[in-house]
């Protein structure tokens, strides 16, 4: 780690290193008592219950809605519809993508699952009891599930809520250099080319979505307890939808059991809990049961994409192209930066040095839940690694060269760094072909191939799939990356008590990656506190800064940077009032970890605790300089942050029932430095978890009618223990030249880059039956459909 | 209807709708948030609290089923100041991140080491096998609970010991 050679480590009185290293977590000691605070551990007095009715078709037009015997019910305080929703015109919230999406709907529904009606109930039982009380008349209109028909001329138009709509198209946009990749196609020894579809899956925390509003009608304060990864985003949002004055709002993100991207955007459900508080002049707790979480709030992918590769044939690529068709469901509700409708996919030329590239990507509604962005996806990163990582595989086998060998022979070189990519970003660092190396030395490829080769003498099916990621994560710049004008900067403040105990409060908010303690190791690393003596605050909009939240990895990159400029302006201010103390000039002193002293002499000098004291005292401090030690930053990232990676996975496919087996999986990740290498360690293992999740189970699918069949834990399968190896991870360490420590972000990376590498394993096991390509997830059904020869598609269940 | 449970050692009495599930009556009637709720269909486990000793998915049992028997949460695993190993094990090895699972992974965890001291990998895949964590990716767990496994020592309380 470079940043720690100015100083010799050292441990604190509690025994946590001094700075980065591994350190147990600070935030274990509540949740291992079984003392977190979750949501829904929230208990208000006088607090009611909302629970919400659903629509149980895809399509239809709502006809009646009779409420009368569910107000009747005795424990019934409020039913609320679209019809008194859109008496307060609080029917239609904003999207995160500047459209619109229903609260209730008043017209139409258009996905099944969308909400309707909502209860407000003494109690959560009675509530639901309620539910069912409620008439309500659909008038079932044809459903539009298949995305590759939403375009028809003659398909029914979802969204007839927007004046002169006629037909499902949300947007078409483009990257790169059309004319010259067809160009570079066309004088191509060989071109091959693939449909792949990413299907739709949903990230499902183990917590699912939830709100708890409460309306003081004498201060007019609104505050909220929600299941949010952005509080400040999201008080923003409410002091627009609702007109209530933004300095009257507090949003309160409490622990929250796991978010990946599903706690972004803004629920129904969070406005109806605020409107429930308004209307009953009570707090109003709503909690999603596990299948509203999976029908309406935020899937993920959803990209259908036709992609091609040109090359030489001896394996140098030339082009990649691909078109898609990104299925937005019926709101285009994704959280993404606002110039990028298709987020960050059009970094999909991934860690290859090419000569052109072009992607077009149409987005269309279909009669399905919004979302699209969500589950660990970098802003659709995850679509992009797994779209080339399989077309260089495709590639591979056209051209009979070993993967691992097509892919070391492509990758960008050290030396070409910084490297401007064809479609304009500008990778910051890396050194892959170090990490792909030491990915094929831990797995030992060459003898994996060996044993391959003597079991399909056998006839037994073994896979080794590669792939190899580039991520981008740490959204702004502000100029270039916003959410409905919201720029992605973060604001990051810290104060040093007289005593030097000291409490930086973030903009982000964790939902498990460990930001109470990898924040305080930050400041610890700049300042020389121990981390025990650095409290993190977090989620809580009225005492904490203002900042985007923490999605897309981007709290490392963008708020460890603040955390870091943040300490150091503390440290620089510290060297002042030192040299005052000390009657020298600050040009005299050095700095040595939590120290200043004066150059030579390393007894005269000030610690940063007698600094904190010193400067809530009485010295007398030099012209221009306040007192006390805090200080506040806004951190605009200059550029994202480019993490890597190179991951090997073994399966083993039974060619009796098809069922894949991981054996093991080897993930070498370079985030620049660690923090905390163990918290690192965690945040890839889980991702590793997701990808072998995705490749294999999770899906949402649905049938012609636009039934979700994946709307609870029996049919939207997630990886257990017994579906996981144990992960065999690796690092190699290149840091990032703009962040002021070097870090890179790292949340997201094994998500993006590891279900290419299970997908990659299976094709290759199934190599003998012919098959070039199988979509996910791989289930049994489905790779044994593969070697017959009649591959599934997997979003549809159709007769 | 009245019922009556021993929770965490201490009988407790309340007047609850046949109906209730016992994760809510734990949750919501006694105020014990430590155990969680993710499903509807009984199968991510973490509901999952001991019934008579064994553990059991709480949102799979009526709080009337429980009456007259003993259940044990998450809250009781801490005795006198002092964590359990299998507390600790998940400290030591990062077996947790947003903590949701937790407590149920720990509660099948505690009941896997009372009955096999000392499993190997593949037992301790196989007992956790109902319950699902979105975070960890299971290894950190696995650990975690060999960790207690190699770390008794820790949970004897001198009293035990003496006697
Ligand atoms: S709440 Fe999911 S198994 Fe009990
Ligand atoms: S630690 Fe988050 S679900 Fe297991």
């Amino acid at each position: 780690m470079t940043s720690t050679e100015h100083a010799p480590p050292t441990t604190s009185p509690a025994g946590n290193p001094i700075g980065f290293g591994r350190m147990l977590r600070k935030e274990d000691a509540r949740f291992l008592r079984g003392q977190g605070h979750y949501l829904d551990d929230l208990v208000l007095p006088g607090m009611l219950h909302a629970a919400i009715l659903r629509s149980p078709v895809a399509h239809a037009r709502i006809t009646s809605i009779d409420t009368t015997e569910a107000e009747a019910h005795p424990k019934v305080k409020a039913v609320i519809t679209g019809a008194t929703l859109e008496s307060l015109n609080l029917a239609w919230m904003p999207t995160l993508s500047a459209d619109v999406q229903a609260v209730l709907a008043t017209d139409k529904v258009r996905f099944q699952g969308q909400e309707v009606a909502m209860v407000i109930a003494e109690d959560k039982y009675s509530a639901r009891d309620a539910l069912e009380l409620i008439d309500v008349d659909y008038d079932v209109l044809p459903a539009v599930v298949d995305a590759h028909k939403a375009l028809d001329p003659d398909a029914p138009v979802i969204r007839d809520d927007v004046e002169g709509r006629t037909d499902n198209h949300i947007f078409d946009w483009e990257s790169g250099d059309a004319a010259r990749t067809d160009e570079v196609f066309d004088k191509a020894d060989v071109v091959v080319e693939q449909k792949m579809l990413y299907p739709r899956v949903h990230p499902a925390p183990m917590e699912t979505c939830g709100s708890i509003a409460s309306m003081d009608r004498v201060t007019g304060k609104l505050t909220v307890w929600s299941t949010t990864q952005a509080p400040h985003a999201h008080r923003t949002v409410y002091a627009l939808v609702a007109g209530i004055p933004e300095h009257n709002i507090q949003i309160i993100s409490p622990d929250i059991g796991g978010g990946f991207g599903n706690k972004v955007g803004i629920y129904p459900g969070y406005v109806l809990a605020v409107v429930g508080s308004i209307v009953t002049g009570k707090p109003v707790k709503w909690v999603e049961d596990r299948s509203e979480n999976l029908m309406s709030t935020s899937f993920a992918r959803d990209y259908h994409m036709h992609g091609g590769i040109a090359a030489t044939r001896d394996g140098k690529i030339l082009g990649l192209r691909v078109d898609v068709l990104a299925d937005h469901g019926a709101f285009n509700g994704t959280a993404q930066p606002t110039k990028f409708p298709a987020g960050f996919f059009h970094i999909f030329t991934g860690s290859y040095d090419l000569e052109a590239a072009h992607c077009k990507v149409t987005g269309v509604y279909t009669n399905k839940a919004p979302g699209g962005v969500a589950y660990a996806c970098s802003f659709r990163i995850t679509e992009a690694v797994y779209l080339v990582e399989r077309m260089v595989d495709v590639l591979a086998d056209e051209l009979g060269i070993d993967p691992a060998e097509l892919r070391m022979k492509n990758l960008l070189r050290p030396e070409q760094f910084p490297y401007t990519s064809m479609t304009g970003w500008e990778y910051d660092s890396g050194d892959y072909p170090r990490a792909l190396q030491l990915a094929l030395e831990m797995a030992g490829y060459d003898e994996l191939r060996r044993e391959q080769r003597e079991k399909r003498e056998r006839g037994e099916l073994m896979g080794i799939g590669v792939s190899f990621f580039t991520e981008g994560v740490g959204a702004g710049p502000r100029k270039h990356m916003d959410i409905l004008g919201l720029g992605m900067a973060d604001g990051c403040e810290l104060r040093v008590h007289p005593t030097g105990k000291a409490q930086l409060r973030l903009s982000v908010q964790t939902q498990g990656q460990g930001h109470e303690t990898t924040f305080a190791q930050i400041v610890s690393q700049e300042l020389g506190l121990p981390p025990e003596d650095i409290d993190v605050i977090h989620g809580d909009t009225d005492n904490t800064p203002f900042g985007l939240g923490t999605y897309g990895s981007r709290s490392t990159p963008v708020s460890g940077a603040a955390a870091a400029v943040v300490a150091q302006r503390i440290r620089d201010k510290a060297r002042v009032i030192t040299a005052a103390a000390l009657e020298c000039s600050p040009d005299d002193l050095e700095w040595e970890q939590g120290r200043w002293f004066v150059k030579g002499d390393r007894t005269q000098g000030k610690t940063i605790q007698e600094v904190a004291m010193l400067s809530h005292g009485t010295l007398e401090l030099p012209e221009g300089v306040e007192g006390h030690l805090d200080a506040s930053v806004v951190y605009d990232p200059p550029n994202l942050t480019y993490p890597f990676g190179a991951y090997i996975c073994v399966v083993d496919v039974d060619p009796g029932t098809g069922q894949v087996d991981v054996r093991r999986f080897v993930a070498v990740d370079d985030c620049g430095p660690r923090v905390n290498p163990m918290i690192v360690e965690g945040q890839v293992h889980g991702g590793l978890a997701d990808g072998v999740g995705m490749a294999l189970m999770q899906l949402i699918a649905f049938d012609e009618e636009g039934n979700c069949l994946g709307s609870s834990f029996m049919d939207y399968l997630l990886p257990t223990a017994l579906e996981c190896p144990k992960w065999e991870t690796g690092e190699t360490v290149t840091p990032s030249p703009h962040h002021p420590l070097g870090l890179k972000g790292i949340g997201e990376s094994a998500t993006v880059g590891s279900p290419a590498a299970v997908v990659n394993a299976v094709i290759d096991a199934l190599e003998p039956f012919g098959v070039r390509h199988a979509d996910m997830p791989l289930t049994p059904a489905n790779v044994w459909m593969a070697m017959q020869g009649r591959p599934m598609r997997t979003d549809l269940a159709v007769r | 209807m009245q019922i009556t449970i021993t929770v965490n050692g201490a009988e407790v009495t309340r007047d609850v709708e046949p109906r209730l599930l016992l994760v809510h009556f734990i949750r919501d009637h006694l105020g014990l948030t430590g155990t969680h709720w993710g499903c509807d269909t009984s199968q991510c486990g973490t509901c999952v609290l001991w019934l008579d000793g064994q553990p059991v998915k709480s949102c799979t049992v009526l709080a009337a089923m429980a009456d007259g028997h003993e259940v044990r949460t998450v809250e009781d695993l801490e005795v006198d100041g002092r964590l359990d190993p299998v507390q600790q094990g998940f400290m030591e090895e990062h077996g947790l991140q947003c903590g949701f699972c937790t407590p149920g992974m720990m509660m099948t965890t505690r009941w896997l080491l009372d009955h096999d001291p000392d499993p190997d990998e593949a037992t301790i895949r196989e007992a956790i096998s109902g319950q699902l964590c979105r975070c960890t990716g299971y290894e950190n767990i696995v650990r975690a609970v060999r960790w207690a496994a190699e770390h008794p020592a820790v949970d004897q309380p001198e009293q035990e010991v003496e006697a």
